[in-house]
């Protein structure tokens, strides 16, 4: 387990150090860098400019540069943000609460929700429900979440005034209540393309165990259907679904970007869009790497979990 | 060469044909076509049907909700009309969505193929780097490089493609995998043909089907895709119209306008989910085991 481990953590350094080599290339190797913010300003010289880009260090060459920054980052000093001064790794951090609280909850929704839609399937295939599922999943993920989101947003807080149609919570109220009256809306509208995943997944995850040999006997032995269905079947049909809640994370994170600017949610994807409008590179890389560790550690939790559930996984 | 390809050229139209059938009876697959070729149909010629320009700005008539005054979708805030802004979106959202599958088919199937045929190390650093392309969401790293590049159309489907062509090298790479032993490869390699040769002209033909399917689902996640990154503000930019531009004022509408929103989004919804079905019904056709079940 501890060589599995250490070699897992391995890859996954290595995965990282690619990783921030493509952001850090891509966000210094494109137009307008980040002096582009000062050369706006009225009144400013090339001369200046140039003082500043050597007071922050622009004017070395990129790999030093990338290297510098490299070193700093393995310290954890990822940096101070352009717009106002404070560490990457404070601005990151206190946005990040916001952006697991809806993804949880989003995954929660998606994960029940898709599981049963799929258990069923699976057991009347070929129905009408399993049909109209099938048909609802693609439809699912061929809206845009976004869009999703404004339709949401217009049914039940424009026209029937049920939720709040933005922010985490009212001001001056912040009670549990309130928190849960504002995350309904955007997480199940979060959850929805990962329902349709997830149903499909756990779809065919279950028609693999259905006729598994140890179904057979379990029925065999005279327990209940009920029993076997949710003793043997569910159980094990899960296992695999682990593992895609791992895979899912980049989606689910890219999709939580999009929901958090509609809903106005206060997390780590509107961090991003506003640190984009204001050209501040430090915490734009900052949040690239952020989900980026976010995405790996999440499926080296997922792998894990498997090991330790599936006895027929060894881990070595 | 002839006498090399015989083997290919003779089972070629048996599965043809009967992944042609296997498409024909797939009831989803027909109706995402017919969707796709309706939108098409509608984009391409229902500018011309119009009475309106698609930039004629009439502030006499802004916000008119569809059906006023021969605005069949109504007007947006500066009073255009929506029906012809629709229109000339839709052919400038699906020109980035072919234009990105078929960068993105190239760039995929070129690395999955030198991956998958050379193996060993050069497929190992290929294919880390497929796997940290993937544990970026997508969103966040074409936001960061459409921020920052000047957006056009062309340069937004570029951006789109470096984003999306990890799926193809994957499946590339496994149908490389598993065929690069097979006897015909060996009968190439004996015959003293090029590497490139094998590799683009016996290998990635035998990996048509599952390349085609990749592509045509990647039209529907580069339109998706696309309808994001300009919803934000960092995709095509107006004046020239896109169905996710459209929608990028929409919210603050909303209440008084719900047109503006809802119609491009249903727009986006057809032609993705018609690529999608199209694609699922594709793959149906294509995978022989599909028979089973």
């Amino acid at each position: 387990m501890a060589r599995y481990l250490l070699s897992r953590l391995g890859q996954s350094l290595i995965l990282l150090l690619i990783v921030s080599f493509i952001g850090f290339a891509v966000l210094t190797l494109a137009p307008g860098g980040p002096l582009s913010q000062f050369a706006l300003s009225p009144g400013m010289t090339q001369e200046q400019i140039d003082k500043i880009a050597s007071q922050m260090g622009l004017d070395r060459p990129v790999v030093v540069q990338y290297f510098d920054w490299l070193s700093h980052l393995v310290i954890g000093d990822w940096g101070t943000s352009y717009r106002d001064g404070q560490s990457v790794l404070h601005v990151i951090g206190s946005h990040l609460f916001a952006t697991l609280l809806l993804m949880g909850t989003a995954t929660v929704i998606s994960v029940t929700l898709g599981s049963s839609i799929g258990i069923y399937s699976a057991l009347r295939r070929g129905g009408a429900f399993d049909y109209t599922m099938t048909v609802f999943a693609m439809v699912a993920l061929s809206i845009p979440t976004f869009w999703f989101g404004l339709i949401a947003i217009y049914i039940f807080s424009l026209n029937l005034g049920w939720l709040p149609a933005g922010n985490m919570y009212t001001v001056g109220d912040g009670s549990v209540l309130d928190y849960v009256r504002h995350l309904i809306m955007p997480a199940t509208v979060l959850a929805l393309v990962d329902v349709a995943i997830w149903s499909r997944y756990m779809r065919t995850s279950t028609l693999n165990v259905v006729n598994q040999d140890f179904v057979r006997t379990a029925k065999a032995k005279g327990l209940t259907g009920r029993r076997v269905l949710l003793k043997h079947i569910v159980g094990n049909s899960l296992v695999p679904m682990i593992t895609l809640a791992g895979l899912q994370l980049p989606m689910v994170l890219g999709g939580a970007l999009v929901t958090e600017t509609v809903f106005t949610w206060p997390g780590m994807g509107r961090l991003f869009l506003d640190s984009l409008g204001y050209s501040d590179y430090p915490v734009v890389m900052g949040l690239l790497m952020a989900s980026a560790v976010l995405v790996l550690v999440g499926n080296l939790l997922a792998d894990i979990t498997v090991a330790l559930i599936d006895p027929r996984i060894r881990l070595d | 060469m002839t006498t090399l390809s015989t083997n290919s050229t003779e089972r070629k139209p048996l599965i043809k044909s009967r992944a042609l059938r296997r498409f024909l009876s797939h009831k989803l697959a027909l109706i995402g076509t017919v969707m796709v070729l309706t939108l098409t149909l509608a984009c391409f010629v229902g500018p011309y049907l119009l009475p309106y320009d698609e930039l004629y700005i009439d502030l006499m008539s802004r916000f008119a909700p569809p059906g006023t005054n021969g605005h069949i979708l109504g007007t947006d805030p500066l009073g255009r009309d929506i029906a012809a802004r629709l229109f000339h979106a839709g052919q400038i959202s699906m020109a980035v969505g072919f234009a990105v599958m078929i960068i993105a088919t190239c760039i995929g199937s070129v690395i999955g193929v030198i991956s998958g045929y050379y193996g060993g190390a050069v497929s190992a650093v290929l294919m880390r780097v497929v796997d940290a392309f993937l544990s970026f969401p997508s969103v966040f790293l074409l936001l960061a490089l459409a921020a920052f590049i000047q957006p056009g159309p062309v340069m937004i489907a570029l951006i789109i493609s470096a984003t999306s062509w990890m799926e193809v090298a994957r499946i590339v790479e496994a149908e490389v995998k598993s065929l690069r032993n097979q006897d015909f490869v060996q009968a190439a390699h004996m015959l003293g043909l090029s590497n490139r040769w094998i590799m683009f002209r016996e290998l990635l033909p035998n990996a048509i089907g599952p390349i085609i399917v990749a592509a045509t689902l990647t039209v529907a996640r580069a339109i998706l895709l696309e309808a994001y990154i300009s919803f934000l503000g960092y995709g095509i930019q107006p004046p020239l119209p896109s169905w996710g531009n459209m929608l990028n004022g929409a919210q603050q509408y909303l209440a008084n306008a719900p047109w503006l929103a809802i119609v491009p989004g249903v727009a986006i919804t057809i032609a993705v989910a018609g690529f999608n079905f199209i694609g699922d019904g594709l793959r149906d056709a294509f995978d022989s085991r599909s028979d089973l079940g």
